[in-house]
């Protein structure tokens, strides 16, 4: 199997902007740009980490990584695949988890669970099987009670048990602990790791954690403006301002480098 | 695992997902279904009434009938084009959108999965409205080609599918407006499609325009068979143009919804907020 996982090079996305369109005719750029230039190439086994605020970028990346995003510029491999020209092979290698846990809120674990099995070819009883040991695994009894009913942190956990299912060797997670409490958090991050041994996955993971980072990540890139502005191991990143800053923690190698605070108080305010 | 093994599972998921919505959803069904049966009931009585409301004798059966074939049809063709019409709109107001688009399925076994438990949902509230209808009306079906009917109407859903196919896409557009103009789409066929009337009485201009709803060939054909028991090779002119249509809107449905695929994804339409 090919020796890198994922290869981005010199992806750049930019939206319409939102303002209204007589706004946007007057103004000659009415675009926004989610991501500028990035490259950086992921090897396989690796869990690598985008930290960065929100409004970076980092979801806008995954989503293309996803394919659910066409890029304006650049190339994305994955395994050795074109994303554009072999889109369902790509398909088939990856899953993703969202900072939101989307499902049909009225169905069950289960019933969310079987569908998603049975889009990635499935059979019935296999599903079944493999959805309870997971869920299990996982810490969830209740497998047949609509999700609507369920705590944030356990339909997140249900998400993270989605993405698993098909035994992807890419994951993406994006922001997969964000909201949870921290007891679930820690059994996340441990399924992540446990994932990574027995399944031989790689993950890219992206989070404004920066614990999280650093237990998780073989290597870290800094994300700020839809660019990476850093990367390396976790340590590594630290010995960058080893001489300005004593004990230097990734929170303080984000605000060297950006001038900015990792999560700010609008962050907290919006995360509540 | 071969290719159609995968795709045949991938399809059964859909009509799985979207059998135990409506068990979950069992509020809402018994609600439509009312709502429903109670519309056909409504509309029927028009027929029933009829002769009261002119002051002239008429064949009162004959209307009852005549009215009972629209509502009922139309009751089911609106489920089948809401159900795939809607199949955009309700999977970005659950969120769920992103990750059907993200699985390994051909857009094709998507439609497909949806179209099967469309008709077959149809098809079922069909029969329970018409079980209704018939507790509060004298209706007299012993010379009707029922079978030429019902092959007509699995004919006329193939055609329907491909306006339903078309009309998804508007969510994919206009994520917050779509699928209000899916609606609109239903209520110009329901307009020139003769569902409670000849479409002989529409002005010139509609009906050059019914000519191209799938409807009006599948009520014209429905009431040649049940109101006038003609035969099913009697109801081949207006199976031709309905096997036609379902070979022109399916496969153009679906290139319209890979250009338009394709086209959220480059803009990020796909996204819950839009």
């Amino acid at each position: 199997m090919h020796h890198l996982a994922l290869n981005v090079q010199h992806v750049g996305k930019s939206f319409a902007s939102e303002e209204p369109w007589l706004k946007r005719l007057r103004r000659r750029n009415g675009k926004v740009c989610a991501v500028s230039d990035v490259s950086f190439q992921v090897k396989r086994g690796e869990i690598y980490g985008i930290l960065g605020p929100n409004g970076s970028g980092k979801s806008t990346l995954i989503r293309c990584l996803a394919t659910l995003l066409i890029p304006d510029a650049g190339r994305i491999e994955i395994f050795g695949h074109d994303l554009q020209r072999d889109e369902k092979t790509v398909k088939r290698l990856i899953n993703r988890v969202s900072v939101d846990a989307a499902f049909f809120k009225k169905l069950s674990a289960m019933e969310n669970l079987l569908y998603a099995a049975r889009l990635y070819g499935m059979d019935g009883a296999t599903a079944r099987k493999r959805i309870r040991e997971i869920l299990e695994r996982l810490g969830i009894k209740e497998l047949h009670q609509p999700l609507e009913h369920m705590s944030r942190g356990m339909q997140q956990k249900v998400a993270i048990a989605r993405a698993f299912l098909n035994s992807p060797i890419l994951l993406l997670l994006d922001e997969p602990t964000t909201g949870l409490d921290p007891r679930s958090k820690r059994e996340v991050q441990e399924f992540v790791l446990e994932v990574r041994e027995d399944h031989d996955a790689t993950v890219l993971l992206t989070t404004h954690d920066m614990d999280e980072a650093d237990k998780l990540c073989n290597r870290v890139a800094i994300i700020d403006n839809g660019k990476i502005i850093a990367e390396d191991t976790s340590q590594g990143l630290k010995n960058l301002i080893q001489d300005r800053v004593p004990n230097p923690t990734l929170e303080d190698v984000f605000m060297e480098l950006t001038g900015k605070q990792l999560v700010t108080e609008e962050d907290l305010v919006s995360e509540t | 695992m071969s290719f159609w093994r995968r795709e045949l599972r991938a399809t059964y998921a859909f009509v799985e997902r979207n059998w135990n919505m409506v068990k979950r959803y069992w509020g809402w069904e018994v609600v439509w279904i009312t709502y429903s049966i109670v519309n056909s009931l409504a509309i029927t009585f028009i027929g029933a009434g009829m002769e009261k409301i002119s002051g002239q004798p008429m064949n009162t059966q004959y209307l009852i009938l005549y009215l009972l074939v629209g509502t009922l049809i139309w009751s089911y063709l609106s489920v089948v084009f809401d159900s795939i019409s809607e199949m955009i709109a309700w999977e970005r107001w659950e969120g769920t959108i992103e990750y059907t688009f993200m699985a390994p399925v051909a857009r094709p076994t998507h439609m497909i999965g949806t179209t099967l438990f469309s008709v077959s949902y149809g098809i079922l509230r069909t029969l329970i409205i018409l079980g209704v209808v018939t507790f509060f009306f004298q209706i007299d079906l012993s010379r009707a080609n029922l079978v030429g009917a019902m092959l007509v109407l699995l004919i006329g859903s193939v055609s329907f599918i491909g306006f339903g196919i078309v009309a998804a896409v508007l969510p994919l557009l206009f994520p917050e407006r779509g699928s209000q103009m899916t609606h609109i789409i239903e209520a110009l066929l329901l307009l020139i499609s003769g569902i409670y009337y000849p479409i002989s009485v529409l002005p010139d201009w509609l009906q050059k325009i019914s000519m191209f709803s799938p409807a009006t060939y599948v009520l014209e054909a429905m009431r040649e068979a049940i109101l006038y028991s003609k035969g099913t090779s009697d109801l081949l002119p207006y199976v031709w143009p309905l096997i036609a249509m379902g070979f022109i809107t399916i496969p153009f449905g679906l290139l319209v919804f890979g250009i338009v695929e394709r086209f959220a994804k480059k803009t990020g339409r796909l996204k819950r907020s839009g």
